[in-house]
């Protein structure tokens, strides 16, 4: 804690996106952004603000309230020899462009086999836990990561919110990144000469010996809180963070699984048909004989999201619950 | 005004070089849409396949319009398209045979024909899904600051969706070079016009964000290539989207699989007096533009090119199922 903290400075989660906007922008002339209220009102989360004034309304585009019409413009620019960057406000209303996402971007180059690619990237909010209802709480970034031809991204860590972009920008092929809205305030610090990075493997974000807990975005806060309090009792969890949920980098969490022999999936998605369904297949298919313990998944009750502030923690995964099922998995055979 | 006029002229008075492009452009779309139903039948084609038959002076009027750079975004019936653009007929039924030597490599069908070269985007067969993507080609080449024209091709069905109003609102809103170009022949597969229509007035429908707009008979080639090349000047000129309704008919069912119960076999004799292959060619005739050797010759090339076509389609060859997950993704990196 020394000598690695020159060059460290503290931001926002939302300071890192906005920064790696610029950046882009600032170094290829074919990135834009464009969106609902990327603009003059300086983004819905406040991401783009200041933008419009350093870079125009040209660059820094308004758009209508038609979810379908300019997230398929943006696969048309990208197919013209842009790169834009797509912001949907919040994936709730990404369901209206769900037909150029899933019908279109995503099977651009396979249906013109191999002709056109489509350099393009979507950013949504994503989460819920900000008492805003069924309507705009989603988490819906499994139920894409379903779909072959796209790629999703899910960063958790200041880190990846600053770094994703860049990489995104340079993949060929459309990628979407959800930003939990829960974390736009969050600070923590990053290196001064923070750049792109890796977007095709999961990191370990703590190491532990006795349960692996897998999972991505808000999840990752809730799961180290729930180490820490595991550790004081002698549980030593391991923390994944998927980063990417397609394609999923099974490698990462199949080795830990091998290392802690149980394995439990956080998800504040739902359990039925969701991403935490396809974990435990990838465990059960390439680690099961490493297992002690059933592969044991936290995910959102298969509700609507309630307003109520009670009912909704009662809803979604909480740091309390899992470290009841750790201990509880733990505990069967320690 | 004096494109207008121009333009007119122009309809009123072909050349014979003109005449003899249009009516061979014409014929080879019939031939082709012809061979294609017979292949089906062989069971050479499969999956859905939608014939052009009736509607061929839309593709082959509009398209006179475009330079080699520009851009077409079509629909799932869009053999004719393709084939005016310039992509090989051998290509375009290698496609339909499912053969990798198939202008999609056999990973689209008759539906999804892509040519780069041509910059043919497509073969798109989510009705409208089209419209928005031709906003953002044409957004490209304005932020990029080329004179291209992007042209997208849609059915009136496609006017239904919310798609048609997102990106009608967007090209006017944001001044981009797309020819919207609405095939109107009154049909959403089996549903009438008015049966899907508050409005049927398609273009008044687009009059409504701004966007110049005019109905055309589109089962006359010259009305459309006049109305067609007004409306590129206009937008080559800086003068963003334009809008127009060709009003036509498809003498063939929707698809292989359509027992079209919802028409009149009277209704479609009636339309087929008015087919724009035979009134171009008697209109030609009577003004002594073109005579019957003339006929006569394009359409025994026409047949031998389909011909020729059908034994390239015939001798190419499958792609291995092991490729079945290229193409997912790109391959290496971006240019």
């Amino acid at each position: 804690m020394t000598g690695t903290e020159i060059g460290l400075r503290t931001l926002t989660y939302r300071d890192a996106v906005r920064e790696a906007i610029r950046e882009a922008l600032q170094k290829d002339e074919r990135d834009f952004l464009m969106g609902e209220d990327v603009g003059h009102y300086g983004g819905c989360f406040a991401v783009s603000k200041g933008l419009l004034e350093e870079f125009g309304p040209e660059r820094i585009r308004d758009t209508p309230l038609s979810e379908s019409g300019f997230v398929g413009a943006g696969i048309g620019a990208a197919l013209g020899g842009m790169r834009p960057i797509v912001e949907v406000m919040t994936v709730n209303f990404s369901m209206l462009a769900a037909d150029q996402i899933i019908n279109n971007a995503s099977v651009y180059l396979y249906m013109s086999g191999g002709q056109f690619n489509v350099p393009l990237v979507i950013r949504m909010a994503t989460g819920g836990g900000r008492q805003l209802a069924a309507q705009h709480s989603r988490c819906l970034e499994g139920w894409y990561a379903h779909i072959p031809g796209i790629k999703i991204l899910s960063p958790a860590t200041i880190e990846d919110a600053r770094g994703m972009l860049w990489t995104a920008l340079e993949d060929p092929d459309p990628v979407l990144i959800f930003e939990n809205s829960g974390l736009y305030n969050m600070e923590g610090t990053l290196a001064a000469d923070a750049g792109p990075v890796d977007i095709h493997r999961a990191r370990v974000r703590r190491a532990g010996r006795d349960v692996s807990i897998i999972t991505y975005s808000a999840g990752l806060f809730k799961s180290l809180e729930a180490a820490q309090i595991l550790a004081a009792e002698g549980i030593e969890a391991e923390v994944i963070d998927l980063r990417t949920l397609r394609p999923l980098d099974e490698g990462t969490f199949l080795d830990s699984v091998a290392r802690t022999h149980r394995a439990l999936i956080v998800d504040e998605g739902w359990r039925s048909g969701g991403i935490s369904a396809e974990i435990a297949s990838r465990i059960m298919e390439g680690a099961f004989y490493e297992l002690d313990a059933p592969v044991a998944r936290l995910c959102s009750l298969e509700a609507p999201m309630p307003y109520a502030k009670h009912m909704e923690t009662a809803v979604m995964p909480q740091a309390d619950r899992i470290v009841d099922l750790a201990r509880r998995m733990v505990g069967a055979h320690g | 005004m004096k494109t207008k006029q121009t333009a007119k002229a122009k309809a009123a008075a072909p050349d014979r070089a003109h005449a003899l492009h249009l009516l061979r452009a014409m014929t080879r779309i019939r031939r082709l849409e012809e061979k294609c139903a017979e292949l089906y039948s062989a069971m050479k084609i499969r999956g859905f396949l939608h014939l052009y038959d009736g509607e061929e002076a839309v593709a082959v009027g509009v398209l006179q319009a475009l330079e080699p750079e520009d851009a077409v975004v079509a629909t799932y019936r869009e053999h004719a398209h393709a084939l005016v653009r310039g992509v090989p007929p051998g290509s375009i039924l290698a496609e339909m045979y499912g053969k990798q030597e198939g202008c999609s490599r056999g990973r689209g069908g008759s539906m999804h024909l892509f040519d780069a070269k041509t910059r043919f985007y497509g073969g798109n067969a989510i009705v409208g899904g089209g419209l928005p993507i031709a906003v953002g080609l044409a957004l490209a080449d304005k932020m990029q600051g080329r004179q291209r024209v992007t042209c997208c091709f849609f059915g009136e069905g496609a006017v239904a969706e919310g798609e048609f109003h997102e990106s009608l609102n967007l090209a006017v809103l944001w001044g981009v070079p797309v020819l919207f170009v609405c095939e109107n022949n009154l049909y959403a597969m089996g549903t009438a016009i008015q049966f899907e229509h508050a409005v049927t007035d398609i273009a008044r429908k687009a009059a409504c964000y701004n966007l110049p707009s005019a109905p055309v008979d589109g089962m006359d080639v010259l009305a459309v290539e006049a109305a067609a090349r007004e409306a590129a000047a206009a937008i080559r000129a800086g003068g963003g989207p334009r809008f127009l309704e060709c009003r036509t008919y498809r003498f063939r069912a929707h698809s292989m699989y359509d027992a079209e119960l919802y028409r009149s076999k009277d209704e479609v004799r009636q339309w087929k007096k008015r087919c724009p292959i035979a009134t171009f060619t008697q209109r030609m005739k009577r003004r002594g533009v073109l005579a019957d050797a003339d006929v006569k010759a394009i359409e025994a090339d026409a047949a031998r090119e389909i011909e020729e076509a059908v034994a390239f389609a015939e001798a190419c060859t499958w792609e291995p199922p092991e490729d079945a997950t290229r193409f997912v993704y790109s391959e290496g990196r971006m240019p």
